[in-house]
């Protein structure tokens, strides 16, 4: 019964700041829908105007075939979990659960109640106060009481952010477990990229209050749109490079003066300057002049600049010819040979792992925001 | 050193506090050792005999227990018009944004920036020019408290109303709770700590006021201005009996308050 | 006592605006009307009478009435008879504004930074006194200072006191009633203000190679500002208007501007009266003004 949640042109302005600029969004009904980004960037006002706690000053939300952008909160069939739970202290935890249920006249609310507790494991808590419980306690109290109301759309505000990190990780885990076993739809909040791949079917990146792509976590972490997202989810590699040329179903791209083939699905432009994107894990090291390229990328004559060796991956910075120096992570699985600072190094990775984009954006755009 | 010493060293600030405060509970002792004098002479400021006759017959003074219902009168009722009209007022100064709100805020600050006895004094000058000189009593004694006691009740509930999550609020009407739903199952619940600490504050401000009410009381005998009046003449050892009560009370209010924290506290852990 | 309104305050953070709605406004405006009404009847419009009354006729009397009649000189001659008087009351306020500073620095420091888990208790003994009505407090500090007191053959014993000397009826009693009148206006605010000083503050003072007295004349007492400035005005003011110590623990030598206000109303020689009266007003607000001004802090309101 639950059905697509759709924003249509929907735009927020405050005094003298525009904190959402003609969104466009479209909900699937049953899907874990993440908003991510960096504070400021328009996500929690977003979810407040579908929750009705601000009103979008142009703009229809629609749910299903009806208009909800007009009416109260309480006429919505949409539920928060606000951040920092908002638990009501002068009511113990059934009272905090069963209030929806009151406001809607449900009869026979104990009984709804007693279950919805069950589900989140706080049986026996009923009585305390919001005061007495742990922050995961809370956070589960808080879900609880949007739960029960069987909301067509359920809204999480960071609702992990209080957390620690262990913690968070299981109510990960937790979270999506609810939300496979309820089927209703949640948009998640969040500006932690790790939270929202772990949990969403579906990621929306918001950046100045506009959404620079939408994606799967796959799809945006394995081809981003924008540098903003590139850098946002996960580091990239932005290499300043030039297109001169189409080769079967590839683009043949000029960088520094050496030659590198892309894909052309995986380029944004055809022409011109462009970024060369590369994951830092999808470039391999080799001693220099060692290796032949096999159809894959090659920068000759770099030089290794920093190790840092992580445990399950060591960390290099590889500076080319020009100056640039390259973040490389490399597998520490013991099959590939380890490099020192001052070792002169090849890189090199498969034509399918870069990506090209547009030149006329920032290079760092994202990097300052990433926590 | 000796360990006396060393202790008084490091809680040097901590013993000047313990200090202060027997100066602040100084003239209590006083108050309640004179509830049970038995006085040689009639103005007398020494204790000369024990006696528990003065708790007994609290009232025998002439016109002392009315007077301590005139004040306990008009306290309740400057408490609760006070505290409704600034409670009224504190709701609009936290939850609303209007033009004129920090002048407003001013205009309610000024009350309590102005001395007593300018106060009193204004209100005089005004119920003499409007003809109503030869009418002071219980009314104007009323209207003035009510005005002193606005300004602390506004203050006292922005304080709480400020302090309170507005999600909370937000979160209600989330939850199916309309307008009226939410004042009085979330809003109203929370502030009402600070509304009832307004209207203690308020209770007591107008019971205690002396220098307001003695310009504006024409023949009205409030009980601070029979106390002064007795100061004059004689004083009646049931006027500590009086105040040693009121102390005694106000003592239980808190101890009640502080116990029952305390054992909040430890359900908690 | 706003210092209650600050203690409140002190604990508490921002919250996220409500939810606007157009007609909000007009809210806003309709609860305020009732108790602004009042304020206007009967805090406004009395000090413009006020202000009126001290303008009329000095020859005026109650049973003949008074006749405005614009008389600017009542200011010049009331001053010229009750300078002194009025002198006295801005120097005891000042002496009341020093001597509970001094002593409610410690209580409010230690209830703040060391009580521990009585802090609430402690909080609670400052204001019980106050319970009991202040009139009744100020004659058993009449009985404490008295002749044959304990205080006094105390300070005889000490040698502080003559012989012969006494506390009772000297400005040393009326200055003693009014710090202990106005103590709790001092205490409360710098409460608020020490306990909202975030403890690390203090301890990186002291990592930072400041000792003890360093820290508190560079750190605390600095960050203490706004309660020192709240206390010192909730002290000044209602000292400056106070005539109960004054009449109670003094004698005509200790009068203070209230007592002769109190008297020349209570004698229906309205014009003085309130020529004096506005003159006092005047007198504090001129000195908040400066005060607040130079001290720098404009968040009392």
């Amino acid at each position: 019964m639950t059905s697509d949640l759709v924003l249509t042109g929907i735009s927020k302005q405050f005094a003298g700041h525009r904190a959402v600029d003609n969104l466009d969004l479209t909900v699937p009904a049953g899907t874990f829908f993440a908003l991510l980004g960096p504070s400021g960037c328009g996500k929690t006002t977003t979810l407040r105007m579908i929750a009705g706690l601000e009103e979008p000053t142009t703009g229809s939300i629609r749910l299903g075939d009806d208009e909800i952008s007009g009416l109260r909160p309480y006429k919505r069939p949409v539920n928060t979990v606000f951040q920092n739970y908002a638990l009501f202290p002068h009511l113990d935890i059934f009272e905090n659960v069963a209030f929806g249920l009151k406001r809607r006249k449900v009869k026979d609310y104990q009984p709804k109640v007693e279950e919805m507790l069950g589900l989140v494991e706080l049986k026996d808590y009923g009585k305390r106060r919001p005061a007495q419980l742990s922050g995961g306690q809370q956070q589960r109290v808080a879900l609880a009481r949007a739960l029960i109301n069987r909301p067509q759309v359920l809204l999480l505000d960071e609702p992990l952010g209080a957390l620690d990190l262990k913690l968070r990780r299981q109510m990960q885990l937790e979270l999506k477990r609810i939300q496979t076993e309820v089927g209703i739809t949640f948009v998640h909040v969040t500006h932690d990229q790790e939270e929202a791949m772990t949990m969403a079917d579906t990621i929306a990146v918001m950046n100045r209050g506009l959404i620079e792509q939408l994606g799967s976590p796959a799809e945006l972490y394995d081809l981003p749109a924008t540098t903003f997202v590139a850098n946002f989810l996960g580091q990239s590699n932005l290499i300043r490079a030039k297109i001169i040329g189409q080769s079967g179903e590839d683009l043949v791209v000029d960088v520094h003066g050496r030659k590198v083939i892309v894909p052309l699905a995986r380029c944004r432009v055809t022409e011109g300057e462009v970024w060369l994107g590369i994951r830092p894990e999808k470039v391999f090291l080799a001693p220099a002049d060692s290796e032949d390229g096999d159809g894959s990328n090659q920068l000759r004559g770099a030089v290794v600049t920093d190790v840092s060796y992580v445990g399950v991956s060591t960390q290099y910075l590889a500076r080319l010819p020009w100056g640039q120096e390259l973040t490389v992570f490399e597998q520490n699985t013991g099959a590939r040979e380890a490099f020192s600072a001052g070792d002169a190094v090849d890189l090199h990775w498969r034509p399918a792992h870069s990506f090209l984009l547009d030149a006329a954006q920032d290079a760092l755009a994202g990097v300052e925001d990433v926590d | 050193m000796t360990r006396f010493g060393r202790f008084i060293a490091r809680n040097f600030v901590l013993v000047l506090g313990f200090v202060v405060l027997l100066y602040l509970f100084a003239p209590i002792v006083v108050v309640m050792l004179m509830s049970f004098n038995a006085p040689k002479s009639r103005l007398s400021y020494t204790f000369d005999g024990f006696t528990v006759d003065n708790w007994l017959h609290p009232c025998r003074p002439f016109g002392l227990c009315d007077a301590v219902s005139t004040s306990l009168r008009i306290g309740l009722l400057a408490t609760v018009v006070a505290t409704a009209l600034g409670t009224l007022m504190a709701f609009a100064m936290v939850r609303h944004r209007f033009r004129g709100r920090s002048a407003t805020n001013l205009f309610i600050f000024l009350p309590m920036a102005s001395p007593e006895i300018v106060l009193g004094s204004s209100l005089l000058a005004l119920f003499v020019s409007s003809g109503f000189g030869g009418r002071l009593g219980f009314w104007t004694i009323l209207i003035a408290h009510v005005m002193f006691c606005l300004s602390f009740v506004v203050v006292t509930v922005k304080a709480r109303l400020a302090g309170m999550d507005s999600r909370l609020e937000q979160a209600a009407m989330d939850l199916y709770a309309n307008e009226w739903q939410t004042f009085w199952r979330v809003t109203f619940p929370l502030v009402f700590p600070g509304i009832l600490a307004a209207a203690l504050l308020s209770f007591s401000l107008s019971f205690d006021d002396f220098i307001i009410t003695n310009l504006n009381a024409g023949t009205t005998v409030t009980f601070p201005m029979y106390v002064w009046g007795s100061a004059q003449r004689d004083i009646p050892p049931q006027i500590n009996v009086i105040g040693t009560a009121m102390f005694l009370l106000a003592l239980i209010f808190v101890l009640a308050g502080e116990l029952g924290r305390r054992r909040r506290e430890r359900t908690r852990s | 006592m706003s210092a209650v309104g600050q203690l409140g305050a002190a604990s508490q953070s921002a919250a996220p605006p409500p939810v606007e709605r157009s007609g909000r406004r007009m809210t806003a405006y309709l609860l305020l009307l009732p108790g602004g009404l009042w304020l206007l009847l009967f805090f406004v419009v009395p000090l413009v009478s006020l202000l009126a009354a001290s303008l009329y006729d000095p020859n005026g009397s109650i049973e003949n009435g008074f006749s405005m009649t614009w008389h600017w000189q009542n200011f010049g001659t009331t001053m010229a008879d009750y300078w002194r008087p009025f002198g006295r009351s801005l120097w005891y306020a000042l002496l009341t504004t020093a001597f509970c500073l001094l002593l409610g620095y410690p209580l409010a420091y230690a209830i703040a930074m060391r009580a521990g888990r009585w802090k609430n208790l402690m909080l609670a003994l400052v204001i019980a006194p106050f319970f009991t009505s202040f009139l009744i407090r100020t004659l058993s500090w009449k009985m404490l200072l008295s002749d044959n007191g304990f205080v006094v053959d105390a300070l005889q014993w000490l040698r502080i006191l003559g012989p012969d000397g006494r506390l009772l009826a000297t400005t040393a009693a009326v200055v003693t009633g009014l710090t202990y009148n106005f103590l709790p206006f001092m205490v409360l605010p710098l409460y608020a203000s020490l306990e909202k000083i975030d403890r690390r503050l203090i301890e990186a003072g002291g990592d930072l190679f400041a000792g003890p007295v360093t820290t508190f004349r560079t750190v605390t007492l600095p960050l203490s500002m706004p309660g020192v400035v709240a206390g010192t005005l909730l002290t000044f003011i209602p000292a400056a208007g106070d005539y109960i110590n004054a009449q109670l623990l003094g004698t005509p030598k200790q009068r203070m501007i209230g007592n002769d206000i109190q008297r020349l109303f209570a004698a229906g020689a309205y014009p003085t009266a309130a020529a004096l009266s506005v003159t006092l007003m005047a007198a504090i607000v001129v000195l908040v003004l400066i005060y607040v001004r130079r001290s720098g802090t404009e968040e009392l309101v």
